[in-house]
């Protein structure tokens, strides 16, 4: 009797993420990829979901073993689902990863559909992920006693003249999904504003500034009140777009404590982001809540803590045991690389949506 | 005066507060007067200590101690 050696070969699990623009303002999708590589080993096939051709990491061919293009989530719940639908027939997906704030409405839509298909995901729920939204932040944060800088979210900018008074200067402007201008003056808030709502629409949140250490803490919430593991990292090096390049874990039973309650308060499921400032009096305020990992979360993975690995094995029903400890003083020093890439795997993917 | 316990220091004068992040780089006597703080020797005793090992006056060594615990203090070091 034959048997063809490819029947009795067991799947690799696959795990599907988005977020690959390893540039200037990273996505978290390369550090989720190599924390699951470091996790699993070879025991793992990458496919990558991108947006854009030159999201960089499509190109790093010993990360990802297959990249497919997805329409921008503007383009709404059917076209993203047909489109998975045609990658799960090739792929087999055993577990999505969406990494973007502005895609995970859609995808946690999508949950039971992908679900369906034998595609696991352990995203937060829309009500969890409203909750914490950039509007809704500060209501939040007074009704479950954390402190959140006073903000207003804005439609026009002829408001700003007034929250300068009474916020007072520096003051931070933010747009919907992402990024965030700390400026001197109206006119710089001025221009802050329209480049926001211009970028991410409306509305546009002013929020005071406050003066601190910027500390970040990425966590896995089980979804059922409890954190499993908890991160604080203290940044180093701030770019110009307030992005960490250089930070390090740090050990404060506040901050773990912080996270936890954030997770009691919401019963947040997957992974999620606190920036928090400490001012000089010793008082932490969570200046926002980002819904997924962060771009430095494989720092989590160097630290004893694998919070993406983690998270793939609660979406496939695995009990996660919470981790007890984790290394303080482990640092991550971000740098770019420039990585060669031939023309025909641009234009493959340029022509194709695939590589 | 006495150093926080999770305060982490080296022999070539690295500090690092563990709760914070902060790290420092502390001079040979810094380093020496930081090893001997963490064995739990007191204010006296290495006062001792230095007056023996080194040339230094008394009045003056009260004086640069002074300095270097508010130093320490200020960079939230000290268990207070």
């Amino acid at each position: 009797m034959n048997v063809s050696p490819h029947t009795l070969q067991a799947k690799a699990l696959t795990v599907a993420v988005t977020g690959l623009n390893a540039n200037d303002n990273p996505g978290p999708g390369l550090a989720v990829i190599r924390a699951l590589r470091d996790g699993f080993g070879t025991e793992i096939r990458i496919i990558g979901l991108a947006y854009e051709t030159l999201e960089p990491a499509i190109y790093l061919k010993d990360m990802i073993n297959k990249t497919y293009r997805i329409p921008y989530p503007t383009a709404g719940i059917e076209a993203l689902s047909e489109r998975i639908r045609q990658i799960q027939e090739a792929e087999q997906i055993d577990v999505l990863i969406p990494n973007f704030d502005a895609e995970l409405f859609n995808f946690i839509k999508l949950e039971q559909d992908l679900l369906k298909q034998g595609i696991h995901t352990f995203l937060p729920s829309h009500k969890q992920l409203a909750q914490r939204d950039k509007v809704s932040l500060k209501a939040f944060g007074d009704a479950h006693q954390f402190d959140v800088p006073e903000d207003e979210a804005i439609f026009s900018e002829t408001d700003l003249h007034d929250l300068g008074d009474r916020f007072g200067y520096p003051l931070m402007i933010k747009g919907k999904f992402y990024e965030a201008y700390t400026v001197q003056n109206l006119s710089d808030a001025h221009k802050a504003f329209h480049k926001l709502h211009a970028k991410w629409g409306l509305p546009v949140i002013v929020q005071k500034f406050i003066k601190g250490t910027e500390i970040n803490i990425a966590a896995l919430g089980d979804g059922k009140g409890h954190t499993l593991s908890v991160i604080p990292m203290r940044k180093l090096y701030i770019t110009e777009k307030g992005k960490a390049w250089a930070g390090i874990t740090i050990e404060n039973d506040k901050l773990l404590d912080l996270a936890q309650n954030f997770a009691k308060a919401t019963q947040w499921k997957g992974g999620f982001e606190l920036e928090v400032i400490m001012d000089d009096g010793g008082r932490f305020y969570i200046i926002e809540v980002n819904p997924r990992f962060p771009a430095w979360i494989y720092l989590t993975a160097a630290a004893g803590q694998n919070q993406p690995k983690a998270l793939v094995e609660l979406a496939l029903g695995k009990a996660v045991e919470e981790f007890k400890s984790y290394q303080t003083g482990k640092m991550f020093v971000r740098y770019a690389m420039d990585n060669i890439v031939d023309v025909g795997d641009f234009q493959k993917l340029s022509a194709f949506g695939e590589l | 005066m006495k150093l926080k316990a999770n305060i982490a220091t080296s022999e070539n004068g690295f500090i690092f507060n563990p709760a914070t992040g902060d790290s420092f780089i502390s001079n040979p006597i810094a380093a020496e007067i930081l090893t001997l703080m963490k064995t739990g020797e007191d204010e006296q005793g290495i006062k001792q200590k230095i007056l023996g090992q080194y040339e230094v006056e008394g009045h003056q060594l009260d004086r640069d101690w002074d300095d270097y615990m508010l130093q320490l203090k200020e960079a939230n070091l000290l268990d207070l």
